[in-house]
């Protein structure tokens, strides 16, 4: 379109380079979270988590076999076997045998160790070999500094840690399914309370209907931090205190006005034809409201629907006044994580794998109905 | 009862509690109060069809006045009065405000919020708008977008996490895991920083999370909008020899000011909001304190209801344009 008239713009190249240069910006933190919670705990403190894509020259202390594993072999103590366990694919470029000097030696150099006394030898691949004149003692292996070329390592440990370690009492777990007993009865209530009143918004003739349109769009700006300390002197004085119901209330109250807004401005777009065909043909506004509007009106009610999920999910404002008291039972996992941020700061295979967590219910919801949530924005947004 | 046991049941209880109040309160109007059949049946379907809206919209007044109209008059009241010991309160007039308006951390507060009011909303609208335009003119656009608009998804508390662990420092020595301190570092930088210590810079480095998020939003809405353009104002320009630029700001811009200002003003609504960001990454240390979290301190923490609320009102004040601007415009465009 701009295009024509032969102006074939020489801007296309830099129209493509900087949105990737844009989009990279956007994703690369995000990004570096969910890398982050596939490595262990020292693997983020000793690299950065774009250094663990390619394979990259990585220091680690591993340790040989316990000196009770060594043979006699000629009457030499010997103890052989490999620095990584597990058989690793790492390509060992220095060595050393103390802290002070991690790089000391090459791959297949001969060190002296035990004050002289025994000999140790590590080649390439991780094999090393321990040769003693006299037994070996101690009771845990000899320290050996190696610096490798190590491929990229992930693990799923982190996980299997925040989640289904039962004994873990910071773990995620609880915290989900809280979040989830917030989140399912706070989004389908407003849902169906909205409807019908924004049915009789858009579609009823009554005196004051201009005069309710404009105090629901005055509502939808009003900051619920006002809302904070009266709801909960009255959740308190009538008994409901602090927990679900208060926060199922709290949250009803407080998408009100925009799934009001957003149902009413999509009803009015109906076809006036049909509603009043209906009524010439008896249909009672009960029935022209459950038959016809509703099942019309799915689109916007998705809209609002996401929208309302994604904010009581994410919510911890409400959470914190209204839901979780002195017991920490009903914690969510917005107050979790910011816990752990205070207690765990610099954990960061925690943190990141808590964080995903709480983050994946959401962007799964996100990619899944995004155009639901754009065509929610574009009619929610007041004109 | 197991929480998960009670979600269930709440939901069926809603949602039966819902649709039975509408069928039968319908059901006692049209067949009890006001039956549409003997002697005054025209009368009494004229009279029954003025209830009904009412009946329609009461659960939701209800709700909206409970949760949000009432607040707003309570909120004036306890600005306006001091808890006693052993309960009640007293009017103690401004006392309240004074006292606030004596706190430094307020006045600090005041001003962060004041910068954020005009660096989010300005730095989300331009990068909504930058975005907007570019991937209107690539193929791949629609991918770009959606990887721009996805932290729309994320809490404010997930993206503080995110913003933590690229604002980590390490002490000098030590590989940075921080990208900015990585960054700083590779073109020179002596030291590691500490972002988020840094006084007046760490407001912007929170800042930035929030544009990090709102832009999606300013993208979404300014790209149907600049989609919306009629064409024939875009091919004139270029026939009269417009560069690509002066297309842009030139007849692009002006035509979508008014999605601009909607944009702007709703992303100045969610800035006097912000909350969980600095109560997630400073808790308002280091200077970096916003007023929602000013509130929440007073109201929660010092357990000053009378300040706190105070405090709210100020919030509530800042609103107040914008919702009389909105009202007035909802009312134009009704008419």
């Amino acid at each position: 379109m701009d295009n024509i008239a032969g102006t074939k713009s020489s801007l296309t190249w830099a129209v493509h380079l900087s949105l990737l240069v844009m989009v990279l910006v956007w994703i690369f933190p995000t990004a570096g979270l969910l890398v982050s919670s596939f490595r262990t705990g020292d693997q983020i403190a000793t690299s950065g988590w774009w250094a663990s894509l390619t394979a990259s020259e990585q220091s680690a202390t591993l340790r040989t076999a316990a000196p009770e594993e060594q043979q006699e072999i000629d009457g030499q103590f010997v103890l052989e076997g490999n620095l990584y366990e597990a058989g690793g694919e790492s390509t060992i470029s220095s060595w050393g045998t103390s802290s002070r000097d991690i790089g000391a030696y090459a791959p297949g150099d001969e060190a002296e160790i035990n004050r002289g006394t025994a000999t140790l030898t590590v080649e390439e691949n991780g094999d090393y070999r321990v040769t003693s004149a006299e037994p070996l003692e101690g009771r845990r292996g000899e320290r050996v500094f190696v610096t490798a070329l190590t491929p990229p390592e992930f693990t799923l440990d982190n996980y299997d840690n925040v989640l289904f370690d039962e004994n873990n009492r910071e773990g995620m777990a609880k915290a989900f399914f809280n979040t989830l007993t917030v989140t399912i009865p706070a989004t389908i209530i407003p849902i169906l309370v909205a409807a019908f009143a924004a049915y009789a918004l858009a579609w009823m003739d009554f005196p004051g209907r201009a005069l309710l349109i404009a105090a629901v769009v005055g509502l939808l700006v009003v900051p619920l931090q006002l809302a904070l300390i009266p709801l909960l002197k009255l959740h308190n004085e009538i008994g409901i205190g602090k927990g679900y119901l208060g926060a199922w209330l709290a949250h009803t109250g407080f998408g009100m006005p925009l799934a009001i807004y957003l149902l009413r401005n999509y009803m009015v777009g109906l076809p006036r034809d049909i509603i009043e065909n209906a009524k010439v043909d008896g249909a009672t506004d009960f029935q022209i409201f459950t038959k016809i509007i509703l099942p019309l009106s799915f689109p916007a009610l998705a809209s609002f629907a996401i929208f309302q999920f994604l904010w009581t999910w994410n919510d911890l404002l409400v959470a914190l006044v209204f839901l979780i008291d002195s017991s920490g039972e009903t914690t969510v996992m917005t107050k979790q994580i910011v816990e752990l941020l205070g207690t765990r700061g610099g954990n960061w295979e925690i943190l990141a794998t808590s964080a995903f967590v709480s983050i994946a219910v959401p962007l799964i919801v996100f990619f899944a109905m995004q155009k639901y949530l754009v065509r929610g924005l574009l009619a929610g947004s007041v004109k | 009862m197991h929480p998960a046991l009670q979600g269930i049941l709440t939901i069926v209880i809603g949602v039966s509690g819902c649709i039975g109040y509408f069928y039968f309160s319908n059901q006692l109007l049209d067949k009890v109060l006001f039956p549409n059949h003997g002697p005054n049946a025209g009368r009494n379907i004229t009279r029954a069809n003025m209830i009904r809206p009412w009946l329609f919209l009461f659960p939701a007044l209800a709700a909206l006045g409970l949760y949000l109209a009432y607040p707003v008059f309570e909120t004036i009241r306890l600005s306006l009065t001091e808890r006693v010991p052993g309960g009640g309160s007293e009017f103690v007039g401004l006392a309240n405000y004074r006292q606030m308006m004596d706190e430094p951390k307020f006045w600090e507060a005041m001003k962060n919020n004041m910068l954020w009011l005009i660096v989010v909303p300005a730095l989300s609208t331009l990068f909504g708008l930058l975005a907007a335009q570019l991937s209107d003119r690539v193929r791949w656009g629609n991918i770009a977008k959606s990887l721009i608009f996805m932290p729309m998804a994320i809490s404010f508390v997930g993206a503080a996490v995110i913003f933590k662990l690229v604002y980590d420092g390490r002490p000098i020595g030590q590989e940075q895991i921080g990208v900015l301190n990585a960054i700083y570092l590779y073109f020179g930088g002596d030291t590691p920083q500490n972002w988020l210590t840094i006084p007046l810079w760490n407001n912007f480095f929170l800042m930035i999370v929030l544009v990090w998020i709102q832009t999606g939003f300013a993208m979404v809405i300014l790209s149907a909008a600049l989609r919306g353009i009629p064409e024939e104002t875009i091919e004139a320009a270029i026939v009269d020899g417009a560069n690509p630029f002066q297309v842009f700001f030139k007849i692009k811009v002006p035509q979508i000011m008014g999605t601009i200002v909607v944009v702007w003003t709703t992303i100045t609504i969610v800035v006097l909001k912000v909350f969980d960001i600095v109560y997630a990454m400073t808790n308002g240390q280091w200077e970096t304190q916003v007023l929602a979290n000013y509130m929440y301190d007073k109201m929660f923490r010092a357990n000053d209801w009378g300040v706190g609320s105070a405090s709210a009102m100020v919030i509530m004040l800042l609103v107040t344009p914008i919702l009389v601007w909105n009202v007035y415009n909802a009312r134009k465009e009704m008419r």
